[in-house]
């Protein structure tokens, strides 16, 4: 059987959730791969994780002369690795850099690529992929027809499946040339830990938009009486109330829990090109007209300022 | 500086956007304009000239369909100083991979007399959002990529932007020539003013077709695409579901109830 690589998005040797994803998709289509881009201290811990979901192979690369540069080394040392194991294909998490890392593969390995997939099948032993376009509002499928197919998946396209892989770590030297160390990263700051699940993982997301007025204090508490992570709309982080990194849509981020509640949003497209795709669908907003009414499956006509807390009590008093 | 914007012609995204029986996007049904996020791009370009103050100049560049002249004219309207549009019959139903291709070979064409020093592009089409062609300029041009700037400084030929990344924000620097891309956090776009609107008419616009590129028609369009569509399904509309008034608290209670039904809580 083929490899697939996978290539691990970690922070600090932590391997990702969304990773553990597409070492679950890949089993479907050959070996899973592991490629560990990191220090060499973080790669044997990250591999014991990613050889209990399945990966064979971890084939481990150094980064200490790379990691200060963006995306262009990965791309290099992707391309590398797949010359050297001819892949069935490659596969990355979506994202910034999961996408860009991808489009460098792909002009360099002359392949067709695939982005935000959200389901894989094979057919005759080539992958098909799914993906969610316009806004959610159409589903197709494709397939690369030229070299590796390459594909980028959004986070939550599977349920990730322990499996015992050999998980045998292999160190692999890439070669980076000079023009991949030309876009510096000068400085990078972490983002805060907010103790609440990470967004585009979360299984729950609550949402609060213009109609919170600024004040998320509702939002937060009933994210937490559900375990949930806390989203925002374009308009509450262009008022500056939620940093942008809580903003769910088309320039956001995309999110596929499986339970979305939005309050105070009035569901404009681009809001909703970010969740549409949300398993469960609930809305408090005080205008019944409001358009994101046309996608719920439960909604409150209300003031999410009344209606949120008084439901954060009922729930915290069922749970006991 | 020689700054190129890319700007793309998109389907709007308010109106019912569709495919062809090919399964490519329908451009031509569908009302189309410049991609809202490529304005960001433009300017972000123009300040950037304004800045300069010098002879700066900034093209913008458009791949697309002959109606995709709406798009340059915009720009040109907002204040670009020239256009250019590439279109030819064989890059219709193009993949990024070949657009990318596309826009290289114009970027290197407009910096045959004059090195281009800066590509900026937008974030992602609102259209395919696949947010790569700058990547993959980047790659195709040999330059460095300083991509999704929510913030940008420029001090000579050094560029450095912010980039809030998946995982930590970012300072991201390089040195011109090179690609940058920028988000709807840079800052709002200008509206084109009348003059701006009147002065447009008389800036150049040229057409391209690919033979001015020296891009073979084989190398891009629908059959050369490396990846394809099989199939298109509309998204089965969401069965209506439950909407309750929220009288005397009784909103939190059904909430509640919903939530617990469904095993939330
Ligand atoms: C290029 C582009 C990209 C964009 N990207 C994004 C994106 O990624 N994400 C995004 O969200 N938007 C995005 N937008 C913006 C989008 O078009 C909308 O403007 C935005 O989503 C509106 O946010 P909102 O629903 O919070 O505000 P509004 O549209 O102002 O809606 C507020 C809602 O709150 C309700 N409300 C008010 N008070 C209360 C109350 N007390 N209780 C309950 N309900 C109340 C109102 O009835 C209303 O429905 C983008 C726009 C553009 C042009
Ligand atoms: N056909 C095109 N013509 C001009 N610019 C384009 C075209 N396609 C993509 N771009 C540029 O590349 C950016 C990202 O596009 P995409 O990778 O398709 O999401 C856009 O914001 C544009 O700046």
């Amino acid at each position: 059987m083929s490899e697939v690589l996978v290539l691990v998005d970690h922070v600090d040797g932590t391997v990702r959730k969304p990773t553990l994803e597409l070492l679950t998709l890949a089993r479907q289509l050959g070996e899973p791969s592991a490629v560990f881009i990191g220090s060499a201290d973080q790669a044997n811990a990250a591999a014991e994780r990613l050889k209990a979901y399945g990966a064979e192979k971890v084939y481990a690369v150094d980064d200490a002369q790379t990691k200060g540069y963006l995306v262009a080394p990965k791309a290099e040392v992707l391309a590398q690795l797949a010359e050297k194991t001819s892949p069935a294909a490659i596969f990355i998490v979506s994202g910034y850099e999961g996408k860009e890392i991808a489009g460098r593969l792909a002009i360099k390995l002359g392949s067709g690529l695939i982005t935000d997939a959200v389901d894989l099948a094979v057919d005759g032993g080539a992958p098909v992929f799914t993906q969610s376009v316009f806004a959610g509002n159409y589903t197709v499928t494709s397939k690369v027809k030229q070299g590796t197919p390459i594909a980028t998946f959004k986070p939550n396209s599977a349920a990730p499946e322990e499996a015992a892989g050999a998980g045998t770590v292999e160190p692999f030297a890439a070669t980076i040339s000079d023009s991949a160390k030309k876009a510096q990263i000068v400085a990078s700051q972490p983002r805060k830990a907010t103790g609440r699940p990470e967004l585009t993982e979360a299984a729950i997301v609550v949402s609060g938009g213009r109609g919170t007025g600024g004040n998320f204090e509702p939002i937060e508490g009933l994210a937490d009486a559900l375990g949930a992570a806390v989203g925002a709309s374009r308009a509450a982080v262009d008022s500056g109330w939620m940093p942008h990194t809580f903003q769910v849509g088309q320039t956001g981020k995309t999110v596929s829990p499986q339970l979305y509640v939005a309050n105070g949003i009035s569901g404009a497209i681009q809001h909703r090109a970010g969740m549409q795709t949300s398993k469960t669908i609930v809305a408090v907003n005080k205008d019944e007209e409001a358009p994101i009414f046309e996608l719920v499956d439960f909604g409150v006509v209300g003031d999410l300022h009344t209606v949120l807390p008084a439901a954060t009590e009922e729930i915290n008093k069922r749970k006991g | 500086m020689n700054i190129v914007v890319c700007v793309k012609y998109v389907p709007d995204a308010t109106a019912d956007r569709q495919f062809e029986s090919d399964n490519t996007v329908d451009r031509v049904g569908v009302d189309g304009l410049l991609s809202e996020l490529d304005e960001y791009a433009v300017e972000q370009a123009l300040q950037l000239k304004e800045k300069a103050g010098d002879d700066t100049e900034v093209t913008a560049l458009c791949v697309g369909p002959e109606k995709a002249v709406d798009a340059v004219r915009k720009a040109l309207q907002m204040g670009a100083d020239k256009g250019v549009l590439v279109s030819d019959e064989a890059v219709a139903g193009s993949d990024a991979v070949a657009t990318s291709l596309v826009l290289a070979k114009a970027v290197e064409k407009l910096g045959s007399e004059k090195q281009v020093d800066l590509v900026v592009c937008g974030m992602a089409s609102t259209d395919g959002s696949m947010s790569v062609v700058p990547a993959m300029l980047a790659e195709r041009l040999d330059l460095p990529q300083v991509t999704f700037a929510s913030v940008i400084e420029t001090q000579g030929d050094q560029v450095r932007v912010k980039r809030d990344g998946d995982t930590a924000t970012e300072v991201i620097g390089g040195t011109m020539p090179l690609v940058l891309s920028v988000t709807d956090q840079s800052g709002e776009a200008r509206y084109p003013s009348f003059k701006g609107i009147m002065a447009a008419k008389k800036k150049p616009l040229d057409t391209w077709a690919l033979s001015d590129l020296g891009v073979d028609a084989g190398e891009v369009g629908l059959d050369a695409a490396w990846s394809e569509v099989l199939e298109t399904a509309a998204r089965p509309p969401r069965t209506a579901g439950e909407i309750v008034k929220d009288e005397d608290g009784s909103g939190a209670t059904a909430l509640a109830e919903f939530l617990a039904s469904k095993k939330f809580i």
